[in-house]
């Protein structure tokens, strides 16, 4: 089990990086949304990965699963989550007013042509 | 007040600044969405009652008492705590002063007016800095991060316009990746050492054996990387200069504290818990920060000296100033740590006035265009050019401002270290070139004058073609400068305001070290700290 989660983890994370290297929004956020699938999973990790266990220490029980790593996936999936409808929110009213979609920008501020360079 | 606050209720004090802030922010978002003077109103209330609230916890925090707050009442290691101490206390303080002046000016240019929840968004962003400042939890410095820097989001594109928005886009992947990376850092150290609490991280990773160091290893400089990100660590600095540039130039003014957040983090955690005397941390941290550090002075210097906007030469300058404050942070001696808190409040001020000086151009020319090259004078040329000045000075280090007395101290406490010569040539060299760099920028700014023979007498006009291409966009949509429509005198007051903090800091320099002294001592006796926050822990029943 160690070596699919772990594999798991690092298969998303490797295609999440390779993605957030594209030159378009779109790709990059789906990129961020992968590492952070990638982060939450090896958050739940952290507290070893145990089955069929009470989540909480009970004195008539000697083996439990850590309850904390599930509060902090949980706060971590909310405020993922709330990042990425901001900046979906953000790609769009950027891709609305320089009528391109790339994430880099050039000195001058003429939005690089949307012809160019097609990610 | 004061007296209240040294009383018995002195714990709760502690969370006034993070319940004032999202209660007030709520309330003008609720209320006030459509009452910009109301909002105004409460936004210069809630800001000064902030700011006297943080001058009581200052005060308190000066008897070198640790209050540990607990959250809910659950005793330490199990509970989320706000510590107070000296460096929280002024943090907090100089968040409040600098949140004061920004309000201010925002009100006067009008800059809260071009968009909307400016008040609202400013009181987040407060929460989150405050929160990181007080927070004793390492999850819950990673949440109040996310605080404020959602709220950064939306404060960073105020006011709109495309290219704001492309480097908002820009900025917001870049903290996400940062967002991301600091989770695998805290999973890392949970597994680690099973406990998230900061005071017992330092006992736990102080009795670690050393020959199974290398998860919490990999732990430390991961959380480092994420604060190198905030602090704009060379080679991590790339989000900034867009950011600030691009940013409403009273955002990037408060923006000056985020990157001491950053700075603020390395120290916090990076004595606390990855110190340098802590045997798995062996070498770790502090020869890498100190190279890196140095690379960023000159990085930023190079960047104020290569700048073609003046936008962009202040962020560059930021990014030199965070260079000075992570050597001193890299040296990681009490000496050296005092000498970068002095000067980590004195860039906070002087790159915050300098911002507004950037801004104030901006308003002043047409277009908002702060390219560097030669035009007509705008309206208060001499004022606006005594301020840049006077802010530039600040920045760069020069005599008779702090900045001079800050680099000193830090290249003082860098005496007794191996690379003290390095360090020194770097530090001397950069801050000539930053001096250049201004200079440059200010003789274009505000002393050159187009080279075009019909520019002066188009000038009085403001009508007709101009053949030199530089000036052109300026020459067509400029009234004449003189004439120009009257300019508000808040900004103003806001940016003086800040440069007449930097000159009490040089004033009085011997007591603002002083008790920075005490800071640095009360920062790196651990000891004190871990007592502080987990004494109660005996007591539980």
């Amino acid at each position: 089990m160690e070596y699919l989660f772990s594999s798991a983890v690092g298969v998303l994370a490797a295609a999440g990086v390779y993605l957030v290297l594209r030159r378009r929004t779109f790709p990059v956020i789906l990129g961020l949304s992968l590492l952070s699938y990638a982060a939450n999973l090896f958050l739940f990790a952290s507290g070893r990965l145990a089955l069929n266990l009470p989540p909480v220490w009970v004195s008539a029980e000697t083996a439990y699963t850590d309850p904390l790593p599930q509060a902090l996936v949980l706060t971590a999936i909310v405020i993922s989550f709330g990042m990425t409808a901001v900046i979906v929110m953000l790609a769009l009213g950027s891709f609305l007013s320089s009528r391109t979609d790339r994430i880099d920008m050039d000195e001058t501020g003429t939005p690089p042509s949307d012809d160019e360079g097609r990610a | 007040m004061i007296g209240f606050l040294t009383g018995p209720g002195l714990d709760h004090w502690v969370i006034a600044p993070l319940v004032i802030t999202p209660l007030m922010g709520a309330v003008m978002i609720l209320a006030m969405r459509n009452h910009l003077d109301l909002a105004r109103i409460f936004s210069v209330a809630t800001v000064s009652v902030l700011l006297l609230v943080a001058l009581g916890l200052l005060w308190s925090s000066a008897g070198d008492t640790i209050v540990a707050y607990e959250l809910g009442n659950w005793p330490a290691p199990f509970g989320i705590v706000l510590v107070l101490d000296r460096l929280s206390a002024l943090m907090v303080t100089l968040t409040a002063l600098l949140a004061l002046a920004v309000v201010l000016y925002a009100i006067g240019s009008g800059w809260d007016a071009r968009g909307r929840h400016f008040h609202a968004l400013l009181q987040f962003q407060l929460l989150g800095i405050f929160g990181a400042f007080l927070t004793g939890d390492i999850f819950n410095l990673f949440v109040f991060f996310e605080v404020l820097l959602i709220a950064s989001y939306g404060l960073m594109i105020h006011g709109g316009g495309a290219r704001r928005l492309q480097a908002g886009v820009q900025y917001v992947v870049y903290n996400l990746l940062g967002s991301t990376l600091f989770l695998f850092a805290l999973g890392t150290i949970y597994a680690v050492t099973g406990t998230l609490n900061m005071a017992d991280l330092a006992e736990r990773v102080a009795t670690m054996p050393p020959e199974s160091s290398s998860l919490i290893r990999v732990a430390a400089v991961l959380v480092l990387g994420v604060f190198a990100i905030k602090a704009a660590l060379v080679p991590l600095h790339f989000w900034l200069p867009a950011t600030y540039a691009e940013a409403p130039g009273v955002v990037a003014a408060l923006f000056a504290i985020m990157t001491k957040v950053g700075a603020y983090a390395i120290l916090r955690v990076h004595t606390l818990i990855f110190g340098p005397d802590v045997p798995v941390m062996a070498g770790l941290i502090g020869p890498g920060l100190l190279w890196l550090a140095m690379l960023t002075l000159v990085v930023g210097s190079l960047g104020i000296l290569g700048a073609r906007n003046l936008g962009r030469m202040a962020a560059f300058a930021a990014i030199a100033s965070m260079g000075t404050v992570l050597i001193g942070i890299g040296l990681f001696t009490p000496q050296a740590t005092a000498a970068t808190l002095y000067y980590m409040i004195h860039s906070t001020l002087a790159g915050a006035a300098l911002f507004l000086v950037v801004d104030l151009v901006r308003a002043r020319r047409a277009g908002e265009d702060d390219r560097l090259i030669p035009q007509r004078p705008m309206p208060q040329n001499g004022l606006i050019a005594a301020l840049f000045f006077a802010s530039a000075i600040a920045m760069a280090g020069m005599p008779p401002l702090s900045g001079f007395l800050g680099k000193l101290l830090v290249m003082d406490a860098a005496r007794a270290d191996a690379l003290v010569w390095v360090i020194w040539a770097v530090i001397l060299i950069t801050s000539l070139i930053a001096v250049v760099g201004f200079a440059r920028a200010g003789s274009l700014m505000f002393w050159k004058r187009p080279e075009t023979p019909q520019e002066a007498p188009l000038a009085g006009t403001g009508a007709g073609t101009v053949d030199g291409t530089v000036a052109k966009p300026v020459a067509k949509t400029r009234a004449t400068p003189a004439a120009g429509p009257r300019q508000p005198a808040l900004p103003l007051a806001a940016t003086c305001g800040l440069l007449a903090a930097i000159v009490a800091m040089t004033i009085f320099a011997g007591p603002v070290s002083g008790f920075l002294s005490a800071t640095a001592t009360q920062l790196h006796d651990t000891e004190a700290y871990i007592g502080a926050v987990l004494t109660r822990e005996g007591d539980a029943p």
